[in-house]
């Protein structure tokens, strides 16, 4: 082994981490300081640090005539939670019935699951938004998940680690005596939870950043996101409390960096690790 | 448990493929019956038919007087040893082996004493707590037996259990497999495409040869007296070697291609002079000469210590393999002769064994 340090690759890294750590640590030194001064372009690289009762103060009381900050994370994660549990729930079972079972249009069935990839959210927003005024969902918490819950990308991925799964062991359990759902809950969720971890991850961020549904669909303030909220805070008028803002931001960052490090373990197993 | 089995007319097509043509096999209660052929022979297939894991074209499978074809795999009472040991890999060793039982609602007081029992039986008692990918093949072969035997089942299945282990733990996995049903005397199906599982482990041998049955006899037989020369070939290693010839002297000698007539010591065959035959005779049983005979042209030595193996050419360009005890003499050409009462003679032109008349 080469145990002589190598200097180029330390910088090169540190250079990186410097480059994705900067915004953030300006976000956070700016959230102590007085807004007067950030809206000058006076923002300092050192916090304040008699400016830390801002955290407090935005996650108790808000902003001026907005939610507080603590309802609109609650919202956001509600929401990234329901979004994230039931595509998992539902890509987890309609992948399992086009790949274990043989019925008749079952790749018609797979295809059109497929081809729904093609039709970003974006693109079906106003039929979809017709839909929910239907139901009298919109401003409701089902109304803000529920649409963004069916999930092509997941049932593909699923598919895809079901597909892996040795013929073998499926045979072995049926020889057991293990009928589908048994097989589901015995075998298949504890093989693929590596899978299952990682994709809550990616799946719980997606959730926490959505913006132009809950825009749409939830002009109730109760129900305004935390990405919602920020905006809402820029957006008003011209004296904008930018220290409260980046103290928002800051804050917003929090609940899916928990998420991620608590998966994480699991999260890099479901990514590196094969069927062993 | 006891329990004989029955296939009657059992056939198997997958769309316009045909792969098994009809097999009829009685096992008697306790029999180890091994079925034996090349890949793609239908083996496998059968094995799953008996299983349940594939549904039959045509036929009857009777498990202790009872038609189970059309009854789903759980409900026959069936256990498998699979080829890549299909172990639950979340799952412990113990809970590996426990998972059939707590399907069938068995007490947890029994599914314990039945696990240990196994266990002890296969030397797995210290690794009950850990799970596959920390055992070694020969442990999760052990633990896929397991996982048959706590099952208590009619009937065993082995589909190529050995042929993912390294060759010394093959040999001693086989032994085991072998003390093990026989202690247990549970009827069984046993498939494989080696030779040598087959001749030690069965009771009897079923050699198919594409989907077709060719020949059902102890090992012993088989290999004295195999049915075709496809079964001729296939068993035995070195291979038998199969030389050209024709029915000579009224039906009583074989006139080789390669130049001697050999005379027929156990009768005549019936036929006219001149009719096609290939004649085998095994590589052991090639008798060395000091000269006359047939002159060979060796190729190869292959030294395998206790004996040794030569390839070689005889005039006529035929191959011609011996197995010699002891080591190969050192000339380049010797002379070999092949002694009348080992002969095995077929028809060429159906590849069947002729039987002496008379």
């Amino acid at each position: 082994m080469n145990r002589r340090i190598d200097w180029t690759a330390h910088i090169v890294l540190i250079l990186g981490v410097a480059l994705f750590v900067l915004p953030v640590w300006l976000v956070f030194a700016g959230a102590t300081q007085d807004p007067g001064a950030i809206d000058r372009g006076e923002l300092s690289l050192l916090p304040n640090l008699h400016g830390f009762g801002v955290f407090a103060d935005v996650l108790g009381n808000g902003v001026a005539g907005a939610t507080p900050v603590w309802r609109m994370l609650a919202v956001s994660f509600g929401m990234a939670l329901a979004i994230a549990v039931g595509k998992i729930a539902i890509s987890l079972l309609s992948a399992y019935a086009v790949t274990f079972f043989r019925f008749p249009l079952r790749m018609v069935c797979f295809w059109t699951i497929f081809i729904t990839l093609m039709l970003p959210v974006e693109v079906r927003i106003i039929p979809t938004y017709a839909v929910m005024a239907g139901f009298g969902l919109i401003n409701s918490f089902t109304g803000l998940t529920v649409p963004l819950i069916a999930s092509a990308t997941a049932t593909l991925l699923f598919r895809q680690v079901f597909l892996a799964i040795p013929d073998e062991l499926v045979e072995a359990a049926r020889m057991d005596g293990a009928g589908p759902w048994r097989f589901f809950r015995d075998i298949l969720l504890p093989v693929s939870a590596a899978n299952v971890a990682a994709l809550f991850v990616i799946l719980f961020v997606y959730g926490w950043n959505q913006y132009l549904w809950p825009l749409l669909v939830a002009t109730d303030p109760r129900l305004d996101t935390i990405v919602i909220g920020i905006v809402k805070m820029i957006g008003t008028d011209s004296a904008v409390p930018w220290n409260k803002v980046m103290a928002t931001s800051v804050l917003a960052l929090l609940p899916p960096i928990a998420v991620v490090l608590l998966m994480q373990r699991w999260f890099v197993k479901g990514l590196t690790e094969g069927d062993k | 448990m006891m329990a004989s089995l029955k296939l009657e007319g059992l056939r198997k097509s997958f769309g316009a493929t045909k792969v098994l043509h009809g097999i009829d096999l009685e096992l008697a209660s306790g029999e180890m019956l091994v079925i034996v052929g090349a890949s793609g022979c239908g083996k496998s297939t059968l094995l799953r038919l008996v299983a349940g894991l594939e549904e039959p074209t045509a036929g009857r499978i009777v498990l202790d007087g009872r038609d189970v074809a059309n009854l789903d795999p759980a409900e026959r009472d069936i256990a498998m040893v699979f080829q890549n040991y299909a172990l639950y890999p979340h799952m412990s060793v113990f809970d590996n082996m426990a998972y059939g039982l707590k399907i069938r609602r068995l007490s947890t007081a029994e599914i314990r004493k039945r696990v240990e029992e196994a266990a002890d039986m296969l030397g797995l008692r210290p690794l009950l707590d850990r799970k596959p990918r920390q055992l070694s093949g020969g442990q999760r072969q052990r633990v896929a037996m397991g996982r048959a035997i706590v099952r208590h089942p009619k009937l065993f299945l082995f589909d190529e259990p050995l042929s993912n282990l390294d060759a010394k733990l093959r040999v001693t996995m086989r032994a085991e497999i072998k003390r093990l049903q026989r202690r247990m005397g549970v009827t069984s199906l046993y498939v494989t495409h080696d030779q040598v599982e087959a001749m030690t482990l069965g009771d009897r041998l079923l050699v198919l040869h594409q989907g077709v049955p060719v020949q059902l006899a102890t090992p012993m037989e088989v290999f004295e007296r195999p049915a075709d020369i496809y079964v001729a070939g296939f068993i035995g290693a070195p291979a038998m070697n199969l030389l050209p010839a024709r029915l000579a002297a009224g039906g009583t000698a074989a006139q080789l291609d390669a130049g001697p007539l050999v005379p027929f010591a156990d009768g005549r065959r019936a036929g006219a002079d001149g009719m096609k035959l290939t004649v085998g005779i095994r590589p052991e049983h090639v008798a060395l000469v000091a000269e006359g005979g047939l002159a060979l042209q060796v190729d190869l030595v292959e030294p395998l210590g206790s004996e040794t193996v030569l390839i070689g050419r005889l005039p006529d360009g035929e191959m011609l393999s011996i197995k010699l005890a002891g080591a190969a003499p050192p000339e380049e050409t010797v002379h070999v002769a092949i002694p009348p009462p080992n002969l095995h003679v077929f028809d060429a032109a159906t590849g069947l064994r002729l039987e002496p008349r008379g």
